[in-house]
């Protein structure tokens, strides 16, 4: 367990030189993605966790739901902001799948560094690196659709922009994330030898401070022989009514997975933040 | 793209649209509420800092009445109202202050506070902080 030694050292040389405060502003730390990570539902986005603005840090603890005809995804996570910079999480995904009874579990680490830009502020979009190390602890489904790996490594960067009165006086939000993965349907089908580049987009529009609809697109790989994999998307629903708390409730279509076809349904995410 | 997305698009632009019509042709400074106005967000913003240990920090040696007159002025200025700004840069006022991002954004929420207290439309509200926003390059240091 070398990463936890490595993420707690970091923490311990931060922590004492910041306070746990939350001047950003409402919403711009995002949800919780199902992989973990300050994000939408199902991307990863340039924000980083909390309300921490330099100086502090924040954080959040989230439980997610995706609900589709033949699976159910439970997610559960927890991630710390310093400084408005370096982001750090731990997330346990846990896919239920109905038609063979059974369960595949894998767990998410991630980090993410603010490289450049602002989210709000300035002509540069914030501009973050990120990666996550999966692993994914139940290979059986994984072994037998043909996955090589049972644990991968996804890089991505990040850039995300608000745009203040962006369109008929309403702030508009979008991200784009490019990201070099080997990972099949993120992971809970194990892992390729090769990675390949994907891309993935969210737009957000917010209607005042505390409600935000929007929509994201996910383009994965399709990589192992035996089943096809499409890309995700979604349309979403967030609520922010403090820095407290957040909700987002989208509704998903995710395609074929493992040879079940056109799956689609729910998402939900509540999370606590500070 | 799958066909939703381009519905969700749609519904999008339905619900901003019908929800967010700016009074068309008044300036912002009238949307604001003229000179009451403004003066009542002034005045709500000392409030806002008097009560924010952090903040009121910067504002010990400050002359209140003069940064009461020269922000409204600047608000007025800034939202196509008939003032003419007679202070000092943002950037000369506020580099020896070192005010800090979250300091920054501390007072851009307390603004968002006074404004919703002031009930001022949110088309209103965002069109300001629009402009509020471009002087962060002035005003935080780096
Ligand atoms: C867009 C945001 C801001 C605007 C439009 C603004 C505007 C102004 C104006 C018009 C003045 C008076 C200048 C003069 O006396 O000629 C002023 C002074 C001052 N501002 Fe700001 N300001 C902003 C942000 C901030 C922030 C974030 C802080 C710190 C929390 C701050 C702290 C001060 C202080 C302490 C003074 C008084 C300086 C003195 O006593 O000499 N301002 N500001």
């Amino acid at each position: 367990m070398r990463n936890w030694q490595a993420r707690l050292a970091v923490l311990a040389l931060f922590m004492p030189l910041m306070v746990q405060a939350d001047s950003r502003l409402l919403a711009t730390g995002g949800a919780s993605s199902i992989e973990g990570q300050a994000g939408g539902g199902i991307a990863p986005w340039a924000v980083i966790s909390g309300y921490g603005d330099v100086g502090e840090w924040g954080g959040a603890l989230a439980l997610g739901r995706v609900s589709v005809d033949d699976f159910q995804l439970d997610v559960q996570s927890v991630s710390v902001g310093l400084e408005n910079t370096l982001e750090f999480s731990v997330s346990r995904q846990d896919l239920e799948v109905a038609p063979l009874g059974l369960n595949i579990r894998q767990d998410v680490f991630g980090a993410k560094a603010r490289l450049a830009g602002d989210l709000i502020y300035g002509a540069l979009p914030q501009l973050t690196a990120g990666l996550q190390y999966k692993r994914n602890r139940d290979m059986g489904v994984p072994l037998a659709l043909g996955a090589a790996r049972d644990s991968g490594t996804d890089l991505y960067l990040a850039a995300g922009k608000l745009w203040l009165n962006g369109v008929l006086g309403r702030n508009v939000f979008a991200n784009g994330t490019l990201r070099w993965t080997a990972a099949h349907q993120t992971g809970l089908l194990g892992f390729d030898e090769q990675r390949e580049l994907v891309a993935e987009g969210s737009v957000g529009v917010f209607l005042n401070r505390h409600w935000v609809i929007g929509a994201e697109y996910r383009q994965k790989p399709d990589q192992l022989q035996s089943v096809t994999e499409d890309d995700w998307a979604d349309m979403f629903v967030g609520w922010f009514p403090n820095k407290r708390f957040a909700a987002v409730l989208a509704w998903t279509e995710l395609g074929d997975i493992a040879g079940l076809a056109s799956q689609s349904g729910w998402y939900l995410s509540l999370q606590l933040s500070q | 793209m799958p066909r939703f997305l381009y519905l969700w698009l749609w519904l999008t632009l339905l619900v901003t649209g019908c929800t967010g019509q700016p009074e068309r042709g008044d300036s912002l400074y009238a949307q604001l509420g003229g000179e009451a106005g403004v003066d009542r967000i002034v005045a709500g913003l000392l409030w806002e800092i008097a009560e924010d240990a952090e903040t009121r920090a910067l504002f010990v040696d400050t002359d209140i009445k003069r940064f009461r007159d020269k922000l409204a002025e600047q608000l007025c200025a800034v939202t196509d109202g008939p003032c003419v700004y007679t202070g000092d840069s943002m950037r000369e006022t506020h580099r020896h202050l070192q005010v800090t991002s979250a300091q920054f954004n501390r007072l851009v929420s307390s603004l968002i506070r006074v404004m919703e207290q002031e009930q001022i439309a949110v088309g209103a509200q965002n069109a300001l902080l629009q402009r509020l926003a471009a002087m962060h390059g002035d005003i935080v240091a780096e």
